[in-house]
């Protein structure tokens, strides 16, 4: 599904009608896609390029600067946690240690079930309530070790 | 003591999920000041927050009137962006002020906009804070639904559009010029200045950029005046403060408080003291980019001027006696920064946080200059390998030199970001670096 499918383009173009000019809506193009397809392949960065006139390479330039476009393949939730320094010292090693042991897969990889990728995330704001992390659109913290598999268990 | 002082203004808010209600809002007096502001010259607005000593709570400190002042009395087409891409390690309550008080922000954003007569504006969001989002989205359109936006403000003629604008994931888009590169989508590499964007922002358009908490401030100006706002603060610091206190604390959390509080009232008065009945090793006073307190340092307050100059904090050097300078011959001591407080007990292995720290700055590098792209990821490569206990002789004065090297050399603050806080733990706790380098030679000699 390399083609742009209307529903997306539709999207893109609702972005481009509020802004000066069709490539200030780049990064939201990409984030459509993504919303639509999970992550963006090589093909759905290639659709986008063209829709928005841009070469594929301008265009890569900007979906690999920034850490919440993906490139490579995602899960069907994505779990973002927390690697700052407020996390850090409230001990966030051993929340990632839990999460890589229940999800058993490693940081940036999918579950086996393609239910779950975990992504390290540099600060998610939520220092207050360290260690964080978000699952989807939700934030939770602080989340201990033991609370690791139950929070999972929400999204399935 | 802290407790006593009603302090509450931008925060008041905080906790009742009312209050996001634009019938609500206007119940409780919102919107009021819109009214009045409409009502007023655009330049005795601006003459009033001059003369508030309102400053930027975004991170540098910087006086709001005065930025606003440089844009171009002829401009045209005038642009008021709203900084909302919080992303400095230890801040976390510009979050907070839009989830519960999103009209406080827009009403604040709309006044703003009428005194720097910017027609269209956005609202530059993290990417991450998605609870966040929508709440501003509803409250954007009801405020439109009012007549508090769109071509006829409230029957005045003064048209205001605001739209949200999500980010994609980059710490360096909360730069502002980063943050109009991004707007128009594009990578967030920070441009050159001059031109400052307030003569040439986004779209090539003379532009303003505040942070969230600063706007906020505004109606309270309009409504109280000037004085009542500079009376509020200390020195040249107008208003309350916002501190985000996270680490080591029985009661962590983002309060509302007068500057003239000192780092260890608000450890303990505020926070109820360091966690598990422990002592304070660290304070970071200002998001993770700010150099260090050590735990002798904290009876100063927490205001822009005094963590820069009170005597009672330690110089940064770049080697033990010679200070770290800023250009000039100028010390540096810390800055209030963010507002972003990280405390850290006396168990914390200090050349561990200042790896992480770092690893964070790498990380968010955009790559545009060599020295902070090169340096710090010879900075977290080195630092790590010091902090795991493998450092090598001369390690603690490479990561100065290179911290050193970098500072000053690029477009932007990030590398001052990465810098300052590895310099600031080096100067403060230089012998914790020191003993991890040693300790595993004297292991194997044994």
């Amino acid at each position: 599904m390399a083609a742009l499918s209307s529903a997306e383009r539709a999207e893109i173009d609702a972005e481009i009608a509020i802004l000066p000019d069709a490539r200030s809506a780049s990064i939201e193009a990409l984030k459509t896609v993504q919303r639509h397809r999970r992550w963006i392949d090589d093909d759905a960065l290639g659709a986008v390029a063209e829709y928005l006139d841009l070469s594929k390479h301008e265009l890569e330039a900007i979906a690999s600067f920034y850490n919440l476009l993906f490139r490579k393949p995602v899960g069907r939730h994505v779990v973002l946690v927390c690697d700052s320094v407020s996390c850090w010292i409230l001990g966030n090693e051993a929340v990632k240690q839990a999460l890589e042991d229940s999800l058993g897969a490693a940081f940036g990889e999918v579950t086996r079930d393609d239910r779950f990728t975990a992504l390290p995330m540099q600060c998610l704001g939520a220092c207050d309530r360290g260690p964080a992390l978000m699952i989807d659109e939700d934030l939770h913290g602080p989340v201990q070790p033991a609370d690791v598999s139950e929070l999972l268990r929400r999204y399935p | 003591m802290p407790a006593d002082v009603d302090t509450k203004i931008i925060t008041r808010q905080f906790g009742n999920e009312e209050a996001k209600n634009i019938e609500v809002y206007e119940s409780l007096g919102g919107y009021r000041q819109l009214r009045r502001a409409l009502g007023m010259k655009p330049e005795d607005i601006k003459a009033e927050v001059k003369a508030s000593n309102l400053r930027g709570r975004g991170g540098a400190g910087f006086p709001t009137g005065v930025k606003w002042g440089f844009v171009p009395a002829d401009a045209e087409d005038v642009y008021l962006v709203c900084n909302a891409d919080e992303s400095e390690p230890g801040t976390c309550k510009d979050r907070e002020l839009m989830y519960w008080d999103p009209h406080q922000l827009l009403e604040g954003m709309i006044i703003s906009a009428y005194a720097l007569g910017a027609r269209n504006n956005y609202i530059y969001i993290r990417g991450e804070m998605m609870r966040e989002t929508p709440v501003l989205e509803k409250a954007i359109a009801d405020a439109y639904e009012r007549r508090y936006l769109g071509e006829d403000v409230l029957g005045s003629g003064f048209a205001c559009h605001i739209t949200v604008h999500r980010g994609a994931g980059a710490y360096i888009c909360g730069e502002e010029t980063a943050l109009l590169e991004s707007l128009e989508g594009k990578r967030g590499w920070p441009r050159l200045k001059p031109p400052f964007p307030a003569v040439v922002g986004v779209f090539g358009k003379p532009t303003v950029v505040n942070n969230v908490e600063t706007l906020c401030n505004i109606p309270y100006i309009v409504e109280h005046g000037s004085q009542w706002f500079a009376d509020l603060g200390v020195g040249r610091s107008g208003g309350t403060r916002i501190v985000c206190m996270s680490g080591h604390l029985e009661r962590p959390g983002v309060y509302e408080l007068p500057m003239t509080l000192t780092m260890r009232q608000l450890i303990d008065d505020v926070c109820g003291g360091i966690w598990k009945g422990r002592e304070v090793k660290c304070v970071i006073p200002g998001g993770s980019s700010m150099p260090p307190m050590s735990a002798d340092e904290l009876d100063v307050p927490c205001e822009f001027d005094a963590l820069m100059t009170d005597e009672r904090i330690k110089p940064v050097e770049v080697a033990p006696g010679v200070p770290f300078d800023m250009g000039g011959g100028k010390e540096l001591r810390t800055m209030a920064g963010s507002g972003g407080i990280m405390v850290m007990d006396d168990h914390t292995d200090i050349p561990a946080v200042c790896a992480r720290v770092v690893e964070f700055y790498h990380h968010e590098s955009c790559g545009q200059c060599t020295p902070c792209r090169e340096g710090t990821g010879w900075l977290a490569k080195i630092s790590h390998r010091v902090a795991k206990g493998e450092g090598r002789p001369g390690d603690v004065d490479l990561m100065a030199s290179i911290a050193d090297g970098i500072a000053g050399n690029t477009i932007c603050a990030l590398g001052e970001a990465a810098a300052w806080p590895v310099l600031g733990f080096l100067t403060k706790f230089r012998a914790e670096f020191e003993a991890k380098i040693k300790a595993p030679k004297e292991g194997a000699a044994a």
